[in-house]
């Protein structure tokens, strides 16, 4: 089963009559190739239509859609000699975070991102893509062998957040993430970090401090979700829509705020309607990214990633 | 003691909890939350907010904590003319900001400054849970590097008391931002070998306990502070199954290996100072 989203109904039912038509004009001696041409012509404007003017909620429910493309379908694309390598060498290993070696463009790179499953049974064994500390510091184990070998490391974020749980706690869910923050401002290797789909929090944040960051079109990246947020400021997470609106979520609100750097553009209808296609547009902004930040002096990278996070917020003085 | 004076004025062995609670004279008094004895207001702040019948820490305002460790006359205040904006448009937020400002005579949920503590000259950055539950937003997020970025210049110290309930949901992803930023000005700092120590107070929570709380060179917490990541109801929904009573207590740290030591705060000088002569002053190689 396809998932079809609420706000694309009237394309998906539009493009299944050209389809019925088609399948009509084959089978039977009538011929209706210019009704399917008119209506091939109103499909276009009308994807224009619903994918041009897509609705916060809209951009949501597309990064969370169940065929989104995940961190190895990318890695998968873009990557070649790619190598997983597991564990934190402290506790275990999380399965919500893959890790591991490669090479972009013939040149080694270490590459890190949260895992969702593509099903049930693999949701359960990456818990979802909500990593446990083990699974930060594993990634955390991963970047510091990448400085100590020279090779730029991407990362691709996309979790709705740290796993809350007992355990995640007692092994320190705050430090883990803490410290991936602390020292991913001093790694002496580029940095690029790509929102895919959910950048939820400090989870998301975690995997998150580089020297560019990106998102694709349709992916978030928020303090909160937009339920968690209508439930605390509203105690209703039944308004989640308008949190959507209201919290700026959105690719282009981040633009606005001037936390990410470029908006990688999406396919009309979403990244999962063809992987290879979306990760074209994603190798461009990747390689750019690299090419300005490969020969860059390491005092240089590592002062002008300390600039760029220095200038976000938003206040005034007296 | 004063339950002797209120026993004896009002011959009572014991006062009904509901009663007492009505009868306690609003601002001049004040209940323990633990013991449910009643202390004059006066006698819980010499005993620096520390119940004198069960050794519960009520919470501090900053400028108590300041008092309470710094040397007379020696406190110098940093960046008190950042304001808060409203870069999402909430409505009401600079209302609340502003409501806040008033309540607590700060200008945010932080105090940064520099102050010498017996003598070691130290910066530091007090949080103060009573504005917005001490919640990062960009005024706290900025102080707080800059304090940070101070102290490396400086080559002094950096010390913070933490009391937060995390992000300022009404500054989004900024606030989130903030976490990044404090935490590379702390990078920074410890690169060029500064001495910083956290210490968590009630609450320390989501964001801030996840960025500069948990990373200094030594960390500590006062005793039954709330200290973690995750709400502790969104993981009892998530994992359905009961949690123990010490769950997230500075003790519940202390134990799973996160803490240096939980400190009384009538010790709180003195160790801090012992760990100050102990880095002899803390500075850092030129
Ligand atoms: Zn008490």
């Amino acid at each position: 089963m396809k998932q079809v989203l609420e706000f694309e109904k009237p394309v998906m039912e539009l493009r299944e009559k050209i389809a019925e038509l088609k399948k009509f004009t084959a089978e039977s001696d009538m011929d209706l190739t210019s009704e399917i041409e008119t209506l091939e012509q109103r499909l276009v404007k009308l994807e224009e239509d619903v994918y041009g003017n897509m609705k916060p909620w809209d951009r949501v429910q597309m990064a969370r859609h169940a065929e989104r493309p995940t961190t190895l379908d990318y890695v998968k694309e873009l990557f070649t000699h790619f190598l997983e390598f597991h564990g934190d060498r402290l506790y275990g290993d999380d399965e919500a975070i893959v890790s591991g070696v490669a090479k972009y463009k013939g040149k080694p790179v270490t590459v890190i991102g949260h895992q969702r499953g593509k099903d049930t049974k693999e949701n359960i064994r990456r818990n979802f893509g909500m990593p446990h500390p083990e699974g930060y510091r594993k990634a955390l184990r991963h970047m510091k062998q990448a400085e100590k070998f020279n090779r730029p490391i991407i990362c691709f974020i996309d979790t709705k957040g740290a796993y809350p749980g007992k355990a995640a706690e007692e092994r320190g869910q705050s430090e883990a993430i803490a410290r991936n923050l602390m020292e991913m401002a001093g790694l002496r290797v580029p940095i690029i970090c790509i929102v895919i789909g959910e950048g939820g929090s400090g989870g998301a944040l975690a995997l998150g401090v580089g020297d560019r960051i990106h998102m694709l079109e349709n992916s978030t990246y928020s303090v909160i979700s937009p339920e968690g947020a209508a439930a605390l400021l509203w105690k209703d997470s039944g308004l989640a829509q308008k949190a959507a609106e209201t919290m700026m979520i959105t690719s282009y609100d981040l633009k606005k705020l001037q936390v990410i750097d470029d908006i990688i553009p999406e396919l009309k209808g979403g990244a999962h309607r063809d992987v290879a296609l979306q990760a074209t547009e994603i190798d461009h902004v990747l390689n750019q990214s690299l090419q300005e930040l490969y020969d860059l002096p390491k005092e240089e990278l590592l002062e002008k990633r300390w600039e760029k996070y220095k200038q976000i917020g938003d206040y005034s003085t007296l | 003691m004063l339950k002797d004076f209120f026993s004896k004025k009002k011959k009572y062995a014991s006062i009904p909890r509901e009663e007492a609670k009505q009868e306690i004279p609003e601002g001049l008094m004040q209940k323990c939350p633990n013991c449910h004895k009643i202390f004059y207001r006066k006698e819980l702040k010499k005993n620096l907010n520390v119940c004198p019948n069960c050794s519960f820490h009520h919470q501090m305002t900053a400028r108590e904590r300041i008092d309470s460790l710094f040397d007379e006359h020696t406190f110098e205040e940093w960046d008190q003319n950042i304001i808060t904006e409203n870069p999402l448009g909430f409505p009401d937020y600079l209302e609340k900001v502003e409501k806040d400002r008033e309540k607590t005579g700060l200008n945010e949920a932080v105090v940064t400054g520099k102050g010498k503590m017996q003598g070691f000259e130290t910066a530091f950055a007090v949080m103060d849970s009573r504005f917005r539950m001490g919640s990062m937003g960009s005024v706290v997020g900025e102080k707080i590097a800059r304090a940070i970025e101070k102290a490396k210049e400086q080559k002094i110290p950096f010390i913070i008391f933490t009391a937060s309930g995390g992000a300022r949901m009404q500054e989004g992803v900024l606030s989130l931002m903030q976490m990044t930023k404090t935490s590379i000005a702390i990078k920074r700092f410890s690169e060029a070998g500064g001495l910083m120590i956290s210490v968590m107070t009630h609450p320390t929570t989501g964001g801030v306990s996840a960025s500069f709380a948990s990373i200094g060179d030594y960390n500590f917490a006062e005793p039954g502070a709330l200290i973690g990541f995750a709400g502790r109801r969104i993981i009892e929904q998530t994992i359905r199954e009961e949690l123990p009573e010490d769950f997230q207590t500075a003790e519940f740290l202390l134990k799973h290996g996160h803490l240096d030591q939980v400190i009384e705060r009538q010790d709180m000088k003195e160790v801090l100072t012992t760990l100050l002569d102990i880095h002899e002053g803390g500075a850092q190689p030129s």
